[in-house]
This record gives C-alpha cells, sequence and structure tokens, in this order.
C-alpha cells in the first residue's frame, strides 16, 4: 500500500497537497462559528449530485417537464427521495448562505487583503439565488410557471435592453420548450460551471490569507485537521438530519398542477427566500412607473453596498456600520417576508389565495393519479383539460353557476375534511393554523352544520357560536341567489324524490327561482294531488322516482338498479298508467302534445347533452323554456365541453378509491 | 545554424515578439470560436418575429352575461412551439362583456408585470393576486400599481354573433402598451 501511496505522491504530489489542505493553522482554535462555509461546499456537493441524477430522469420541454418531474415523483423508486433531498436542500441553502455572510462581515473577514475573496463570496451568494431562481421553474407546474413568468417580466425594466434581454432568456416571446431548455442549460450548465470556478477561486484565496480569527483569541491556535473538520462534520450532519428529516416527513417534495397559461393562479409565489422582494415591490412608491427602482435600482443599490464593505470597514466605524447595515438588511427582508406571508392568509384577498393553493393541490392530486391509472398520451394537462371531474366542474362554474348551483357552490368549491367541531374550526381559522398548516380555513368560507343544507360563512357560524360537526368548503358566498336547480345528484334517486315533494319543488334548490314553481307540474299535479296522497300513492311515487333515475344509467347507482329491477319495472307501469305522468311528458315514444319534458332516458348522457345543447327543442321547453340558454344552438359550448359538463354531473368520469367512497 | 548566429539581436526581439503577438491573438481567437458560434445561436429569438396578432374567434355574443359583468374566455388557437405545432390549444384568455350591448375586450395578463388578473364578482371589479394591481370594470387604473390600464383587445362581431378578438400580448412594466413581437 505504501508502495503504491509512494508511487502515486511521485507523479502527483499528493502528499504535501493533503498536507497543505489538512494542516492549516487556525489561530485561537477550532470554533463552531467557522463551520458555514463547509456546511454551503457540502451542501453544493449534495446539489450537484442530486443534480446529476435527477437530470437522468428529467426532460426539458413543455411537453415533458412536468411529467418527468411526476415520474420522478411518483412513480420512480426512489425517486420522491432524491427529488426532495435536491429540493429541500436548495431550501436550506440561503439560510446557511446568511449565516456565512453574516460571520464574514461580524468577523471582519473583508478586510483588507481579502477584498476579492469576499466579492467571490458575495458572487457565489447571487449564483446560488440565481440556482434557486431557474430550478423554481423546471417543474413547469402551475406555481413555477406564473411566480418565474414575474422574474421574467421584472427584465422588462431594464433600461434599453430590457425586453431583448427577456426574449433572450424566454427563448421567444412566449413561454415553451426554449424557455425550458435554456433554463435548464443554466439551471445544470451556466450557473453550476461559474459556481465551481468561484469556489474554487474563493477556497484558493481563503486558504492565501488563512482564516480571519474571531476576537478575543480565546484558545491556542489548532489545526484544521482533525479539530475543525470535527466541527464542519457536525454541522453537516446536523444539515443532512434536518433535510433528511424533512424529505421523510413531506414525503418529497411539492408538485403543483401542470402549467396552463389560460387558467389563472391566484397563489404565483416566488420562493419564500425571495419574498420579500416581492413584498418591496408592493410599497406605494414603486407603483406605476417607480417599480423599475423596487425591482432593480434598490436590489442593484443594497449588493454594491454590500460589495464595498471592505472600503466601508477602513473607517474608524465603517465596521460597526457594516455589521449594523446587514442587520439592517435582515430585519427588514425578515419583515417583509412576514408581510407577505401575512397578507396571503389573513388580508383582504387571502380567500382566494387559500382557495388557489387548495385547487392546485387538488388539481396535482388529479392529474398525478390519472396519469398513475391512465397514462399520459400526450401532456398532462390534456389528461386534466379531457377529464370531466376537473373541467365539467370549470365549464359548470363559468356558464351555468351564475343561475344553478352544485350542492350550494359553483361546482369548484374544495372540501374540507368532513365532520369539523366548532374547536377545531376556530383552530384552523387561527393565525398558527393560517401560516403553517396546510388544512388552514379560511373565515370567509362556507360552512353549515352536518344536518342542515344551509351554507353560511365560517365567521358567521363561529360567531353564532353555533355547534357542529361542520361541512367546510373552501369556496365564498356567489354574489346572486340561484335561479335555477341545484343540480348535485341531478336524476339520482334522492334528487328526483325531492324533486316529487311539493315544497321541494318549489323551494331554491328547484323551481323556486323560475317561472316553472307557478306551471302545470306545481299547480295541477304536485299541489293538487300529491299533498294528497296517502301512504301507498307515496310508496307509488317513491318506485317512479327510482323507475325515472334508472333512465339516467347513472354509473354510481348501476348496482342498485340492477338489483331493483321488479320495482323499477313497476315504477315505469305507474308512471304511466296510475300516476299518469305521461299525460303531460313523453315515455318511451315521441308524444308531440306533451308539455313537460320527454322522460325517455331522463338523466342519462344523451338527454343532457341535448337538454344543454338546446332546452327550447321540442322534447324540453318548446314553450316554456325559463331563460335557459341554447348553448349548443348558440355555439357558446362546443358539443366536447356539453359532454365533459354532463359527465361531470352524472359522475361519470375516472375514479380514485378515495372519490369513489365519497360518492 | 549558421543563419541563427548571424540574427541580430534585435531581430531575434522582433520575431519573440511577433510569436507571443500571435499566440496571444489567435489564441484569444479560436478560443471566443465556440463562444461565438454558441450566442450566435443563442441570440435566434432576437431574430425571430412571432406575436401573432391576428383575429381569432373566441366566443359568441350569446356566452356574454347580459348583466354588463366580465367573463374569462379561453383563446384557442394554433400555436408553434419551437420544434411542435399544436393544434387548438389555449393561448391565452381573455375578459369579454357588454356596454350597451356590444362588447369590450380586455387582456387577462396584468400589465404590472404579467400576472393573471382576476375579475371579484363581489367588488365587481379587477384584481391582480400578485402584486395588488387593482382596475374598474372597463380596466383603467383604480390603484397606482400598475403603470397603464389593462389592455384592451381588438373586437370584430362576425355573422352577428361571433365574437371575433385581436388576440396579441404586451411588455408589462411600461407606461404604454407596446406588443410583443
Amino acid at each position: 500500500m505504501k508502495s503504491l501511496l509512494d508511487w502515486i505522491d511521485h507523479r502527483t504530489g499528493i502528499r504535501s497537497l493533503t498536507r497543505e489542505a489538512l494542516f492549516e493553522n487556525i489561530p485561537g482554535g477550532s470554533r463552531w462559528r467557522y463551520v458555514w462555509g463547509s456546511t454551503l461546499t457540502f451542501t453544493i456537493f449534495v446539489q450537484f449530485v442530486t443534480g446529476v441524477f435527477l437530470w437522468m430522469g428529467y426532460s426539458a420541454s413543455s411537453g415533458d417537464a412536468w411529467e418527468s418531474i411526476n415520474y420522478i415523483q411518483n412513480e420512480m423508486t426512489g425517486g420522491w427521495m432524491l427529488r426532495g433531498i435536491h429540493h429541500w436542500t436548495a431550501q436550506l441553502m440561503p439560510v446557511l448562505l446568511l449565516l456565512h455572510l453574516m460571520q464574514v462581515v461580524i468577523d471582519g473577514a473583508y478586510k483588507a487583503p481579502r477584498e476579492v475573496n469576499y466579492w467571490f463570496g458575495v458572487l457565489l451568494l447571487l449564483l446560488v439565488l440565481a440556482l434557486s431562481l431557474t430550478g423554481y421553474l423546471l417543474p413547469w407546474d402551475q406555481k413555477g410557471f406564473w411566480a418565474t413568468r414575474v422574474a421574467t417580466n421584472l427584465m422588462n425594466l431594464v433600461p434599453f435592453a430590457g425586453p431583448d434581454m427577456q426574449k433572450l432568456v424566454v427563448g421567444g416571446t412566449e413561454y415553451g420548450h426554449h424557455t425550458l431548455t435554456r433554463f435548464f442549460a443554466l439551471h445544470a450548465g451556466v450557473l453550476p460551471g461559474l459556481l465551481v470556478l468561484l469556489i474554487v477561486g474563493h477556497i484558493y484565496l481563503f486558504r492565501r490569507h488563512g482564516i480571519t480569527p474571531a476576537e478575543p483569541l480565546i484558545k491556542r491556535g489548532a489545526c484544521f485537521w482533525p479539530d475543525q473538520v470535527f466541527k464542519d462534520v457536525v454541522a453537516c450532519l446536523a444539515v443532512t438530519i434536518a433535510v433528511l428529516g424533512i424529505v421523510l416527513w413531506y414525503h418529497g417534495a411539492h408538485l403543483g398542477a401542470p402549467a396552463d397559461p389560460s387558467e389563472p393562479f391566484s397563489a404565483a409565489r416566488p420562493d419564500w427566500y425571495f419574498l420579500f422582494l416581492f413584498q418591496f415591490l408592493k410599497l406605494p412608491f414603486f407603483a406605476g412607473e417607480n417599480e423599475v427602482w423596487g425591482a432593480i435600482y434598490i436590489p442593484g443599490m443594497a449588493v454594491g453596498l454590500i460589495c464595498l464593505m471592505p472600503f466601508i470597514g477602513r473607517w474608524n466605524l465603517g465596521h460597526v456600520f457594516n455589521i449594523g447595515i446587514i442587520f439592517v438588511f435582515l430585519g427588514g427582508a425578515g419583515a417583509l417576508t412576514y408581510l407577505a406571508k401575512r397578507e396571503d392568509v389573513a388580508g383582504p384577498n387571502s380567500a382566494k389565495y387559500l382557495k388557489a393553493v387548495l385547487d392546485d393541490a387538488r388539481d396535482a392530486h388529479r392529474v398525478t393519479a390519472l396519469a398513475k391509472a391512465r397514462g399520459i398520451e400526450s401532456t398532462a394537462l390534456s389528461l386534466l383539460k379531457d377529464d370531466p371531474k376537473t373541467q365539467g366542474a370549470r365549464l359548470f362554474a363559468q356558464h351555468c353557476a351564475s343561475c344553478h348551483r352544485y350542492d350550494g357552490h359553483d361546482g369548484l368549491a374544495v372540501e374540507l375534511a368532513k365532520a369539523v367541531q366548532v374547536d377545531d374550526l376556530e383552530e384552523r381559522t387561527g393565525m398558527t393554523s393560517l401560516f403553517f398548516s396546510g388544512d388552514a380555513v379560511h373565515p370567509d368560507w362556507l360552512a353549515r352544520q352536518s344536518s342542515t343544507n344551509e351554507w353560511q360563512t365560517v365567521q358567521s357560524l363561529l360567531q353564532a357560536k353555533a355547534k357542529g360537526p361542520f361541512d367546510v368548503i373552501a369556496s365564498t358566498k356567489p354574489k346572486d341567489a340561484p335561479e335555477a336547480p341545484d343540480l348535485k345528484g341531478f336524476a339520482t334517486r334522492q334528487w328526483i324524490r325531492d324533486l316529487l315533494d311539493p315544497d321541494k319543488y318549489i323551494s331554491a334548490r328547484y323551481f323556486g327561482g323560475t317561472a316553472h314553481k307557478d306551471g302545470d307540474m306545481y299547480k295541477k299535479f304536485l299541489n293538487r294531488k300529491v299533498r294528497k296522497y296517502d301512504t301507498e300513492d307515496h310508496i307509488m311515487l317513491d318506485a317512479i322516482a327510482v323507475a325515472l333515475s334508472a333512465q339516467a344509467k347513472l354509473p354510481g347507482q348501476a348496482a342498485d338498479d340492477q338489483s331493483d329491477a321488479v320495482l323499477i319495472r313497476k315504477g315505469i307501469a305507474y308512471l304511466e298508467d296510475d300516476i299518469g305522468c305521461i299525460d303531460c311528458h313523453a315515455f318511451g315514444e315521441p308524444d308531440p302534445d306533451a308539455d313537460g319534458p320527454d322522460l325517455t332516458g331522463y338523466g342519462s348522457r344523451e338527454w343532457i347533452v341535448d337538454f344543454v345543447k338546446n332546452p327550447e327543442h321540442e322534447k324540453f321547453y318548446p314553450d316554456n323554456n325559463d331563460r335557459m340558454p341554447a348553448f349548443g344552438v348558440k355555439k357558446i359550448l362546443t358539443d366536447k365541453e356539453i359532454g365533459l359538463i354532463a359527465d361531470w354531473l352524472r359522475g361519470d368520469y375516472f375514479k380514485l378509491p378515495a372519490d369513489a367512497q365519497g360518492h | 545554424m549558421a543563419s541563427e548566429e548571424t540574427e541580430s539581436p534585435e531581430a531575434f526581439g522582433e520575431r519573440r515578439g511577433f510569436i507571443k503577438f500571435f499566440c496571444a491573438f489567435i489564441g484569444t481567437l479560436i478560443s471566443l470560436m465556440p463562444f461565438g458560434a454558441g450566442i450566435w445561436a443563442y441570440l435566434h429569438p432576437l431574430a425571430k418575429r412571432e406575436g401573432g396578432g391576428g383575429f381569432i374567434k373566441v366566443t359568441t355574443l350569446d356566452a356574454i352575461p347580459a348583466d354588463g359583468s366580465p367573463a374569462k374566455f379561453t383563446v384557442v388557437a394554433d400555436k408553434v412551439d419551437a420544434w411542435n405545432r399544436f393544434t387548438d390549444v389555449s393561448i391565452g384568455a381573455v375578459y369579454l362583456r357588454l356596454v350597451d350591448g356590444l362588447p369590450k375586450a380586455l387582456h387577462t395578463v396584468c400589465p404590472h408585470l404579467g400576472c393573471f388578473i382576476d375579475y371579484r364578482p363581489v367588488n365587481n371589479d379587477f384584481f391582480c393576486p400578485c402584486h395588488n394591481s387593482n382596475f374598474k370594470l372597463d380596466g383603467s387604473l383604480s390603484n397606482g400599481v400598475s403603470p397603464r390600464a389593462m389592455d384592451a383587445l381588438q373586437i370584430d362581431v362576425r355573422n352577428k354573433t361571433e365574437v371575433w378578438v385581436k388576440f396579441q400580448n404586451f411588455q408589462p412594466g411600461h407606461s404604454h402598451a407596446v406588443p410583443v413581437l
């Protein structure tokens, strides 16, 4: 062994190099405050290694980036761990950088002859931040997409060359393949290359000038090896444990829903260490055309001031001034970060912000499950766009919810965990929960006591000291009262049973807001006849509800429809003969004299699609349609869009095991 | 050998000088060669003109709320993204509303820094969730955060009901609307 080492040493001089590296004298002995440089070197090493392995699974194009990251996170063996380590180490690096910078400034390690080394350090800090910024976009999720758009739009403000610079960084005028390829080249090539060069220079200069001992020297000098190395290793171990702990806790790192330029995202925020700059831009002084000051000039001057510290430090009180500046920056950034967070979770628009976070999580969960179950034929975004559960609800909210409701909301509410007790609800609207918990409840959202149908704001329920349990949904109260039926559970047995209840028929949940409340169905049948029904009649009416509901062939009721075949046959007989629904409705064959909607295939996909296309068709309401637009005839919605709404209403979409339980 | 012996010190120095210059000049030049090639290709987006700006059919008059409140409509068109051509994909969105029965179109992208502007039904105004830019229903400024009002887009009603919008993007951050080309 020794002869092998001799042979290598003779040709490389490795022994003297190792000696020089390890046996550097540290005046005043090893100290914990010197560990930050080593922890940073370690984290950069971790990022390089995990980054290269991530590279092996990543594809930088707008149709593949999210998809490949989703595969790494959710399909690849150990992928979540790999991505988690890379993500959370990156989250920790700004903290370590700050601690390192503070130690350097407080100990005066920027002073002559170490100015150049100090500037290398500042450049390294900026490079790491640039790596974070470029890395944020690479998953191509809604969060990274919209936040990075803001960051690149800021380049527009640079005088003269701004728009061209932005075009070069973005790779064109629109975000797309070349934005990702360029950001990825920066993230995995250019910036790490520069980082290595600067680190080599940084460590070389650090060794050339030696450590700046923290005054006063309390101990005698010691060697780098093993005294300081021991402390460095312990600190790196602590970093590793912290990162692994968080990775295990979160099972990797968050991946939002795929980027969609046509879908708003009200929670577009930069990563937490840029939040202070984000909030800084909101200061009234930077409104309008003064923005360039907040975005470029003042941050530029702050970095300039940090770079000038070696010269400022030469003056009598310069060093104290520098330390003061660092703490002012730190305090300012901390306060702005806090304000940014507080505004998001408790400001005037926080209901939308928190809802957007939940929407994103819901869509991400959905598309990941779809990708897993069905595979991705083209893009993950198209999976979402063709998914009735996602897109049907969006289309309903946009085109139907101004008159209709879906369980009292616009179709897009996110259900929170059920059966929330009052104490729990109070806690979840509190500041701590809003800041630190993923299950925060905004006071403006809607809640109802589980036994009732009436949604109220969470705040009003809490003020009224109402007793739970509550259902809670992330949705604020729609501006206008509903004018048309609530379509949750449309054509299910219960929905039709309630429809045939005279009081419910004229309630706001059904036709209370429409002209149909004065129509023959209510006046001549429900009010005049059904109110006088005896038990036997009600049994017949219930059988009709079951039979009519079977016409819909709802996937969620298939088993019941099969087992109740006899009852359904009876129900049809009652419908045709005993109760006489066909006096006004067509059933089984067209009836040109019918006044009410055709009951053949009532609630089926075809029935709903035809109805939405043209409610004034002779099959439905040729003479007495009340305000419902002919969405198909007037080309407001395409056939595909109407189909998505129908499938969503019918619950006819891919169901996850959890969904199946819920419906 | 003989010539070396006869070479004067000045000539020798001159020749050394030339060699040094040659090394430095040519060395720099050939080192810049790969950067030159790379930067030339990197500048490609500056040479490329995109921008679109043609009229695109967005919806029909019946789909715009009759009560004058704005509704968001996705703009669907063919899109070229570097090596891919996509047919009928969403390339952005517009807010449409009826003013005296005529449709008006506003871009959904905030002229401040490019976030997606929200319509707030409760306040009946537009609001950007990023830096709190606030606009009135007609797109004009409510607060001074954004340097200009929301970008209005040209509109054309064809065949009596079809709403066509001249969809184009504008550079954010400036007091006047500069189309992105």
